[in-house]
């Protein structure tokens, strides 16, 4: 009996993978692919599924590679850049092919909303010549996810399902074919030995061919698939991938006799057949997609190799714009601008807003920042004090380079603490860099806990054994806290919430040859300011200061507790009869519990307060303190 | 509402009703408010009422007390999840400058309902315009006729806590009519979605603004609810 569930397009594949068989799970946090995994580990117990949050994309797509070698169903998930890290295996892997079925889901961010890049898993997969799925809904999500494992599993090859943000964090009537999830098959297979699994270049040159075959072979199926779909019989064709078909939908509503348009929900191997029938039915041709021009690339040597007069217009000739996340708006220009250099005189027209963005009055800029009481910002203040400190005393300048997590929210003003930032665990390598060409300059890198044990270490073991002179300040907010607090390996317990060995990152630095390791409390939401909290910044600051006067690696484990998951009692507030108004904290701290009401100049402490007690000790007249009572 | 042709409040929709029903609904408001809960219910809430829907949400980064925004599509046709720029029916403005930067996306005609607690960013940066609610909420009342004001979070703070004020909001949404299904579909995913332990105190705030908006004279839309209960 089928059954309708409102499910985020994450959940839709999470379920579509428990329906298809799924018995083995891994992954790492990043968003927009988080929920996926996280649904998975909802019915991993009652399922029989293997679930785990592995330590990095590679090592998770490492294991799930283990496990289908010996016949087991298994999924992957990340997101876009994190398919970067795990690119090594994947790239070989595409050579030897899979037994039982591997499904990546792979989440692209057009705008970009959370990520460092642009980048258009389509194109990925036909680099690496894996198959990708590009769903428009949660329905051909749950729908495709299903697809996947049948086309790995017959195959043998790695599969990449491809969402976008709109398609991952989009919520939709999703109608399920099984109402509740049953228990996957219990075992697989097992692993049988066969020179099949050991890559050499003999072995490659071997498959080669074959991984080519299998190019052929899926373009030729996929022309047959209903996700590749053509609607309309007008004479300008539009072609249209994943969420940008539907933009496209309801674009060109009213005006479907203009237009044919070919959906591809198979984008790589491209259905050459089903396209070429539909290129043959039209004069003139429309690529409308986010990200890389990668239908456009498609189209054009498809109709140069069959010699069609079909001109296309795309972002290679400037009709639509070549990055950022597109809308139905967005489509309706770069339409109209096709129609206009075609010569037609009809166009689409927007809808008209009760008012134009270029009527709107001047809005406040309102950047993501810290929380109210995260430790981060105590131990930015912190460095940037002791950076002050060493500027005023011996002239020295400091840079400080930043790593992927909340805390790359420390760029933010008016803390200003990161000056460099690329990707997962860049941070205290770049630093490296920057002190061999800046060597009167010192240099402080930060990491995250759960970044540090995804890619910190090979930087930490590379500034040692090159003496590199940096100081790594590792923020050990117990949780990977960004992508909505998933465990790691140094928190104790695993995703499945079974109990395992919490790694200590100050051994962990220590044994790779770091001889200065220091580890401070930043003070935690639970301690009053009574306790440990009055000196928290003291401290920090008097941490920050000896380890970047040591010649050589240095490192300190500032050690708190994310406010995101610990429920704090205690809350600060500030006497208007001491307070002179000088708008210190304020300026200084950037917290989003102290608030400024308009027109007055004595701030108050909001209820969101999470009593860190950070802005008390910097107060130069001593006029906010614990109190007030907390809902 | 009801001249769009969407179902009468409170019985599931007939199929004929159906036919070109679509009503966009945008919620506004900063990271931590709780717009993707809102959201999410509204979701539900369209799902039991018998419509399709799709929803887009903002999740991730923005979430730290960024600008985030839901845009929730109801109908009998699935579209995209965004919200083309006017076309929202309604516009749930958890916050006054979030609600305004979000302006575009309301068609002329469209309804609106602001809470007119603001809440300044945690910083200023240099060059970022200067906060004025006042101003802003002035702006709000001169550009769109008949927009519902109040201030939510004093209200959901009365019935309990200031962090039910999206679902006070909700409240006030379906008492003034503006939303296509009726207040005992959304109190039934009130149930089913709100943990126990919140439940009553939501459900508070939820029937305070239901009530509070009865008393607001000369509101139209609260007028025409009271005339038509009577």
């Amino acid at each position: 009996m089928t059954e309708k569930k409102l499910l985020m397009g994450n959940e839709a594949i999470a379920l579509g993978a428990i329906e298809a068989g799924v018995q083995v799970v891994t992954g790492y946090p990043g968003t927009p692919s988080t929920e996926a995994l996280e649904t998975i580990l909802r019915y991993a117990d009652r399922c029989g599924i293997y679930t785990e949050w592995s330590s990095n994309e590679k090592v998770a797509l490492e294991t799930a590679v283990g496990a289908a070698y010996s016949g087991a169903k298994v999924l992957v998930t990340m997101k876009q850049v994190g398919l970067n890290v795990a690119s090594d295996p994947l790239m070989s892997l595409t050579y030897i092919g899979v037994k039982g079925a591997l499904v990546l889901l792979v989440a692209d961010d057009p705008g970009p909303h959370s990520s460092q890049t642009e980048q258009d898993t389509r194109a990925f997969g036909h680099f690496a010549n894996i198959p990708v799925l590009d769903p428009a809904n949660p329905q051909e999500a749950y729908e495709l996810t299903k697809l996947a494992f049948e086309l790995s599993h017959e195959f043998e090859i790695p599969v990449i399902l491809r969402t976008t943000t709109r398609v991952s964090h989009s919520c939709g009537d999703v109608e399920l074919a099984i109402a509740e999830p049953a228990a996957v098959e219990a075992s697989c297979e097992g692993f049988t030995k066969d020179r099949r699994w050991t890559i050499f270049p003999r072995l490659t040159a071997e498959r080669h061919p074959w991984l080519e075959n299998v190019q052929v072979q899926l373009s030729e199926r996929f022309s047959g698939f209903p996700y590749n779909s053509i609607s309309g019989s007008g004479k300008i064709g539009i072609i249209a991938s994943g969420v940008s078909a539907l933009y496209v939908k309801e674009a060109v509503k009213g005006f479907e006799e203009l237009f044919t348009l070919f959906r591809v929900g198979t984008v790589y191997p491209f259905p050459e057949k089903a396209a070429l029938s539909f290129l043959k039915g039209i004069e003139k041709l429309i690529v409308i997609e986010e990200l890389d021009p990668y239908l456009e690339e498609q189209a054009l040597q498809l109709t140069g190799r069959a010699h069609l007069p079909v001109d296309i217009y795309g972002k290679k000739n400037g009709f639509f714009p070549v990055s950022g996340e597109y809308n139905v708006d967005i489509v309706i220009d770069g339409v109209n601008k096709v129609l206009a250099d075609l010569g037609e005189t009809s166009r689409i027209s927007h809808a008209s807003p009760a008012i134009l963005r270029g009527e709107l009055p001047p809005l406040p800029v309102r950047a993501p920042t810290l929380c109210a009481g995260c430790m981060h910002r105590t131990v930015f203040y912190a460095f940037k004090q002791a950076a002050k400190q060493l500027k005023k005393d011996s002239q020295i300048e400091t840079i400080f380079s930043g790593d992927i997590g909340c805390y790359t929210l420390g760029n933010a003003y008016p803390l200003n603490m990161v000056d460099t930032c690329l990707c997962m665990g860049a941070g205290l390598s770049i630093a490296a860099g920057l002190s061999r060409t800046n060597p009167e300059v010192k240099q402080v890198a930060f990491i995250g806990d759960s970044t540090f044990f995804h890619s910190g270490i090979p930087a930490v073991v590379n500034a040692v054994y090159n003496g590199a002179d940096v100081t790594l300040a590792i923020l050990d907010n117990r949780t990977t806290a960004m992508t909505g607090h998933q465990p790691h390996p140094g928190i104790g317990v695993t995703a499945l919430g079974n109990p395992s060995k919490a790694i200590d990152i100050a051994s962990v630095v220590r044994s790779c040859g770091v001889e200065f390791v220091r580890t401070v409390e930043t003070g935690s939401p639970e301690n009053s300011l009574e306790n440990s909290l009055e000196n928290s910044l003291e401290n920090c600051i008097e941490a920050a200061k000896e380890a970047m006067e040591f010649k050589g690696p240095s490192a300190i484990v500032f050690k708190g507790k994310c406010v995101g998951i610990t429920k704090s009692g205690t809350r600060l507030t500030i006497d208007p009869e001491i307070c002179t108004g000088c708008g210190f904290c304020v300026k200084q701290l950037g917290c989003p519990a102290i608030f400024l009401p308009p027109g007055e100049d004595k701030p108050v402490i909001q209820d969101s307060c999470s009593g860190c007690g950070l802005c008390a000790q910097i107060c130069p007249s001593g006029a906010i303190s614990e109190g007030g009572v907390k809902k | 509402m009801k001249s769009e042709g969407a179902k009468p409040e409170g019985a599931k929709p007939e199929g004929t009703k159906l036919q070109g029903m679509k009503y966009d609904i945008l919620i506004a408001g900063v990271g931590g408010q709780g717009v993707v809960l809102a959201s999410r219910m509204l979701a539900l809430a369209a799902m039991k009422a018998g419509f399709r829907m799709s929803t887009a949400e903002t999740i991730g980064m923005s979430q730290r007390e960024g600008s985030v925004s839901s845009h929730i599509r109801i109908g009998d046709e699935i579209q995209g999840s965004l919200i083309p720029a006017g076309q929202a029916d309604l516009l749930i403005g958890l916050e006054p400058a979030e609600t305004i930067r979000n302006l575009p996306f309301l068609k002329k005609g469209g309804k609106i309902i602001v809470n007119s607690h603001s809440i300044p960013p945690a910083s200023k940066p240099p060059g970022s315009p200067e906060y004025d609610p006042a101003a802003l909420l002035t702006f709000l009342e001169a550009h769109v006729p008949g927009i519902l004001c109040l201030d939510f979070t004093q209200l959901a703070e009365e019935a309990g806590t200031y962090r039910a004020a999206n679902v006070a909001m909700l409240g006030a949404a379906v008492g003034t009519d503006m939303l296509p299904f009726s207040k005992e579909i959304i109190l039934a995913v009130l149930e089913t979605e709100i943990p126990e332990k919140h439940r009553a105190v939501n459900r508070a705030a939820f029937e305070g603004a239901i009530e509070r908006i009865k008393l607001i004279p000369g509101h139209p839309d609260g007028e025409q609810k009271v005339k038509s209960n009577v």
